[in-house]
């Protein structure tokens, strides 16, 4: 039984720019970056901003304008999608409609000199790793939606490339089966170990089966890290907000003492680690999770009206005006007593509020 | 359900109807007329009470033609529903059985009463010698069937066919009332007429002998004689010229899309060239280089000293002059389908280690399938049609479509013979549609998925390119030498005798005068120009309506018996030009329906021979046109017709005007129908034409040649500034629009 194996390898971006044709903004600007082998890193990012640009180059679709790339420490930046050992899972899947899915399977090994043997093994072992063993001989007009996903997969896997790219993979599945899908390639990505590029602007299924996470903003990097650190230190605004949902405010560093940072924010005093921030004008991020309402003129919280209390079956939302304007916060206490137009006092939680950086 | 204001006390619509068929009974003349209805002047001839010009109700009332009485009868029973709703049980079924009791008696008293009495014979048995006849029907006979054939509509879809839509109910019959009275009935009767002798029996052993005749089917050039039978004949050149012009037309196709060519628009303009000219020019042309005196034979003959010798005359001037003018046919077939080929197909192919020659070999060229067969289709059926051509250069090549000429204009006027010729001519066209579907078999060949990936389409190996960018610049070339040698030749005293430059032959044939009367239309040509330019302009509206309205019908519209439908729609595009003309001229000369020597039959013809533009142009943008802008227009409350016409028709201008345009140009142009059906009142450009050939005046024939063409392009310009450009850049188009594209061809055949 001939099994997948994985030749992970690392994927290199350094300072590439893509401009399309005539055009003159660039859809990628100036871009580097580092993918470690057997990681399943994320491109997140709204639309529009270079995530399929950026794949489609480590692919060898589109070829970079200027800077280099590298797969496995080797230089590709020249070479077309062909000679390189990368595959790719499109949107729209591109299952061949006119091959049935055994050949749409064997099709990229046909052409990397394999035996027939080893080519209709493969196959076999590719379809049944994505649990369609008995699948082979239909065409791909008679699949489901999630099955014709599942082939796509297949047919890049069994090629056991350097890297394997996915371009929004789950979009044309239910909110269900997307769910089930998605840990489905993480599984698999695991268990074989394989360097995976994947693109999606959603931030959910991002933070879900990324080792990492390169979140991108008009054609620029504009944080990349775990999807703890991306949660957790937003370096910017756009991340904060992007990632999850989150209160930005404007406040005041007064000093910074040995990392510690002591913040003003109207007449509350907070210690935050200061992420290399100077005294003067700054901006912190706080999570709706991470507020907690109290009542009127408790200690250490901001004074507010309640003005709208949600209640959506898990936790309750709030909206609080406040003088530094409206503030979201949701509790998961769903029996508190809470009405609108209450006088209510806003907390925050331990680690709750971050300093922005950018 | 909405509830509705309206309280009438009778169906509007069936007031309507009824009213019409009242009309038609009542007010106006029952028979065809003399004259151009609307001049009027039968109301002049001694109406009411002439035979001639009388309507229905006064020759009963006097006694004649009792047999029409039962209709006006049949025509007051919708009166029965007088507050009788809709939804009523016995509102539909009284309307159907009205309508259809009605329409088929109309047909079979029609068909069974003739100019010389009872047609049939068991007629005769049944009520004895008939020593009345009649004449074709007129106005009055068209309004009453009419009336029928939508009461009976109205009737199911009272009774809920359709989901109750009277619009697509009556839609649906009246596409199928033209097609069967137009199309297949004509069919129908030259396969009858097949079996009858010269003498007027009917002989099965006659028939046979000259269906298998060796005339027809003789092997002689195989086994050494000097010429094959006329049947192989024409399936050998119409399987070249298929094949030839598929393979140009991809070519082309793929020097627009997949190599970068920049001047893909000037490619397409030149191929719009051999569009807007009637076929048989091009063969003129040929006859001018190639043939005897041509220029290009004579200048080989002195510069080697050789013989000059009409080689071109037969199969190589043949193939080469219908190779020439059907490619750009081929041409617009496949550039749909080169471009419908989703790039993220070959893309991905590219990502699985597949080299470009590998990507086209294993992806684009399987999935673009569907579009090699309907260009091979359509090449095979224009050259099994094509007549002007073998007109000029068949030599002792004999072709089926001038056998079937020569059968009917010829000494022997032997209508069983052309009708036994065209049946094989439609036996070779139906096989290969056959054939065609076969071929394509079970297969999907259309992306499978919704919301696609952009991309681009990759560009062909370099070898691969510079192969055709040869063959595509070789064939530019040579069209141009065409154009050059018309344009030319027009000017030319006499060609390969006297070469000095003349106006001669624009004066001779479009020569303007002043009068008495005002401008006189002097030169020889005028007259079949306006005829040619009045019959295309009718036609051409006329066409387009039937052909979207069907395309509306199979794009849009779920209903019992759609399979049939776009099936017998279908089987219509395969039917050659030729055979429509045999089988008019063959229907259409006797009564019920007599149109010989008409401009209407000229204007039917044409209908149903472009229809299929009509239809390929609206089954293309309507399948681009998202169906929940419609489905959102009736949930508002609009019925059917109204969201066809406010909603469907405005985003189908472009089609509604490319339908216009190249049918109005197809009627320009077109020969192999009209042939058999022009008269000397309505004489068309084409074949005043060939007629000019036949008698050696090939100035003249170049000339008017010329001047039609520069016609059709200055309409061909128009339509370009009323649709205004279109910027199609890849990214901007929805991957679905591309892909509704594949199976969907442009042009039609005949
Ligand atoms: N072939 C092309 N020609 C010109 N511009 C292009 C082309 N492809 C992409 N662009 C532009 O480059 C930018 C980045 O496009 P890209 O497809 O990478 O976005 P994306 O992040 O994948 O967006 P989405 O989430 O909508 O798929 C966009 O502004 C787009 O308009
Ligand atoms: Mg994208």
């Amino acid at each position: 039984m001939a099994e997948i194996k994985s030749n992970a390898a690392s994927v290199e971006f350094r300072n590439v720019t893509k401009v399309y044709g005539k055009s003159k903004v660039p859809a990628v600007n100036d871009i580097s970056l580092f993918i470690e082998a057997g990681n399943l890193v994320t491109l997140l990012g709204p639309s529009g901003c270079g995530k399929t640009t950026t794949l489609r180059m480590i692919a060898g679709l589109e070829l970079a304008t200027s800077g280099q790339i590298l797969i496995g420490g080797a230089d590709v930046t020249r070479l077309p999608a062909t000679d390189r050992d990368v595959s790719m899972v499109f949107q729209s899947y591109a299952l061949f409609p006119h091959m049935t899915v055994r050949e749409n399977v064997e099709y990229g090994l046909k052409f990397s000199g394999f035996s027939k043997k080893d080519t209709a093994d493969k196959a076999k072992a590719g379809l049944e790793l994505v649990g369609l063993g008995g699948f082979g001989d239909r065409l791909p007009s008679q699949l489901s939606g999630g099955q014709q996903q599942r082939v796509a997969v297949a047919r890049a896997l069994v090629l056991e490339p350097q890297v394997l790219l996915f371009d929004e993979p789950l979009s044309n599945l239910d909110a269900k089966l997307r769910r089930h899908v998605r840990e489905e390639i993480r599984e698999i990505q695991q268990n074989l170990g394989l360097t995976v590029v994947y693109v999606t602007h959603d931030q959910e299924e991002a933070l879900a089966v990324s080792d990492r996470i390169i979140v991108m903003n008009n054609a620029v990097i504009a944080q990349d890290g775990t999807p703890r650190d991306l949660y957790d230190a937003p370096s910017s605004a756009f991340v904060a907000d992007f990632i999850g949902e989150a209160n930005i405010f404007d406040c005041r560093i007064t000093d910074v003492a040995k990392d510690v940072a002591t913040v003003e924010l109207g007449p509350l005093s907070l210690k935050l680690p200061a992420r290399d921030q100077r005294p003067g004008p700054a901006r912190l991020a706080v999570r709706p999770g991470r507020i907690e309402l109290g009542s009127a003129g408790a200690p250490r919280t901001l004074p507010g009206t309640l003005h709208k209390v949600t209640y959506v079956g898990s936790h309750l939302e709030f909206v609080v005006d406040t003088e530094f304007g409206a503030v979201f916060a949701i509790s998961t206490t769903v029996d508190a007593q809470f009405e609108a137009g209450q006088k209510v006092g806003v907390g925050f939680c331990e680690h709750g509020p971050v300093l922005l950086t950018g | 359900m909405r509830a509705k204001a309206s309280t009438a006390p009778l169906h509007p619509t069936v007031v309507l109807w009824t009213a019409v068929g009242l009309i038609g009974f009542v007010l106006l003349p029952w028979y065809g007329l003399r004259d151009n209805f609307f001049t009027l002047s039968w109301l002049f001839d001694g109406y009411p009470f002439d035979d001639n010009v009388a309507p229905a109700l006064f020759l009963v009332l006097q006694g004649q033609k009792l047999w029409l009485a039962p209709l006006g009868i049949l025509l007051l029973a919708p009166l029965l529903l007088w507050r009788r709703k809709k939804a009523d049980p016995y509102f539909g079924h009284l309307l159907i059985a009205v309508g259809a009791a009605g329409f088929a008696y109309l047909m079979l008293q029609g068909f069974g009463i003739g100019l010389r009495g009872f047609q049939w014979s068991w007629l005769t048995a049944l009520f004895g010698e008939l020593d009345d006849r009649q004449f074709g029907m007129g106005w009055g006979a068209l309004l009453v069937s009419g009336a029928f054939l939508f009461l009976c509509t109205l009737g199911l879809a009272g009774r809920g066919a359709v989901g109750g839509d009277e619009f697509v109910v009556g839609s649906i019959g009246f596409i199928v009332a033209v097609v069967g009275i137009f199309i297949f009935m004509p069919i129908v009767q030259m396969l009858g007429s097949a079996l009858v002798t010269q003498d007027g029996n009917y002989s099965l052993g006659v028939f046979f002998a000259k269906l298998f005749s060796s005339r027809l089917w003789g092997l002689g050039c195989v086994s050494g004689g000097p010429r094959c039978g006329v049947a192989w004949n024409s399936l050998f050149l119409a399987v070249l010229v298929g094949l030839l012009t598929t393979a140009l037309g991809l070519v082309f196709a793929l020097v627009v899309t997949r190599t970068g060519f920049r001047y893909g628009s000037l490619l397409r303009a030149l191929t719009i060239l051999p569009i807007i000219t009637p076929p048989f020019v091009i063969g003129l042309a040929i006859i001018l280089l190639f043939g005897l005196s041509g220029v290009i034979t004579q200048g080989f003959s002195d510069l080697f000293g050789l013989q000059p010798t009409r080689w071109v005359y037969g199969l190589p001037g043949l193939l080469i002059a219908q190779v020439l003018a059907f490619t750009p046919i081929a041409f617009l077939v496949m550039i749909g389908v080169v471009e419908g080929v989703s790039p993220s197909m070959e893309e991905a192919a590219q990502t699985l280690r597949a080299s470009r020659w590998q990507t086209f070999v294993t992806v684009s060229l399987p999935l673009m399938r569907p579009g090699l067969a309907n260009a091979f289709l359509l090449g095979f059926i224009e050259s099994m049609a094509d007549f002007g051509n073998p007109l000029v250069l068949g030599g002792n090549f004999d072709v089926l479509s001038t056998e079937i000429f020569f059968a009917i204009v010829g000494a022997q006027y032997d209508q069983a013979q052309a009708a036994i010729l065209a049946i094989v001519l439609l036996f070779f066209t139906l096989a290969a549609f056959y054939a065609q579907r076969f071929w394509l078999g079970q297969k999907s060949y259309t992306t499978v998925s919704g919301k696609g990936d952009s991309g681009i389409h990759p560009h062909l190996p370099a070898t691969f390119r510079n192969a055709i960018y040869a063959i595509a610049g070789l064939w530019t070339l040579f069209t141009l030498l065409i154009y050059v040698t018309i344009f030319y030749g027009s000017f030319v005293k006499q060609w390969g005798v006297d070469f000095s430059l003349t106006f001669d032959h624009y004066v001779e044939s479009f020569a303007v005068g002043w009068n008495q009367f005002g401008i006189h239309w002097r030169g020889a040509a005028w007259s079949s120009f306006w005829t040619t330019m009045e019959i295309a302009l009718i036609s051409a509206p006329l066409t387009a309506a039937i052909g979207l309205l069907t395309a509306y019908l199979l794009v849009r519209q779920n209903f019992r018996g759609k399979d049939a439908f776009e099936f017998g729609a279908m089987l219509s595009f395969a039917i050659p030009g030729t055979v429509i003309g045999v089988s008019y001229v063959i229907a259409f000369n006797v009564p019920p329906i007599e149109l010989t020597g008409t401009g209407i039959i000229l204007v039917l013809s044409f209908i149903f021979r472009n229809m299929p533009v009509g239809v390929r142009a609206g089954i293309a943008s309507m399948s681009q046109i998202d169906r929940s802008l419609d489905e959102s227009s009736l949930t508002l409350g609009a019925n059917s017709w109204q969201t066809f016409r406010k909603v469907v028709l405005p985003l189908l201008r472009p089609a509604i005007l490319a339908a216009l345009i190249y049918s109005f140009v197809r009627a320009m142009t077109a020969i192999s129908a009209i042939i058999f059906l022009v008269s000397a009142q309505y004489n068309m450009s084409t074949s005043y034409i060939v007629g000019r050939v036949e008698n050696n005046e090939y100035g003249i024939a170049i000339a008017y040649s010329a001047v039609l063409i520069g016609v059709m392009l200055a309409v061909i310009g128009l339509m370009q500034l009323a649709v205004g450009r279109r910027n199609i850049g890849r990214r901007h188009m929805e991957t679905d629009l591309s892909q509704s594209r594949t199976n969907v061809g442009v042009a039609g055949a005949g």
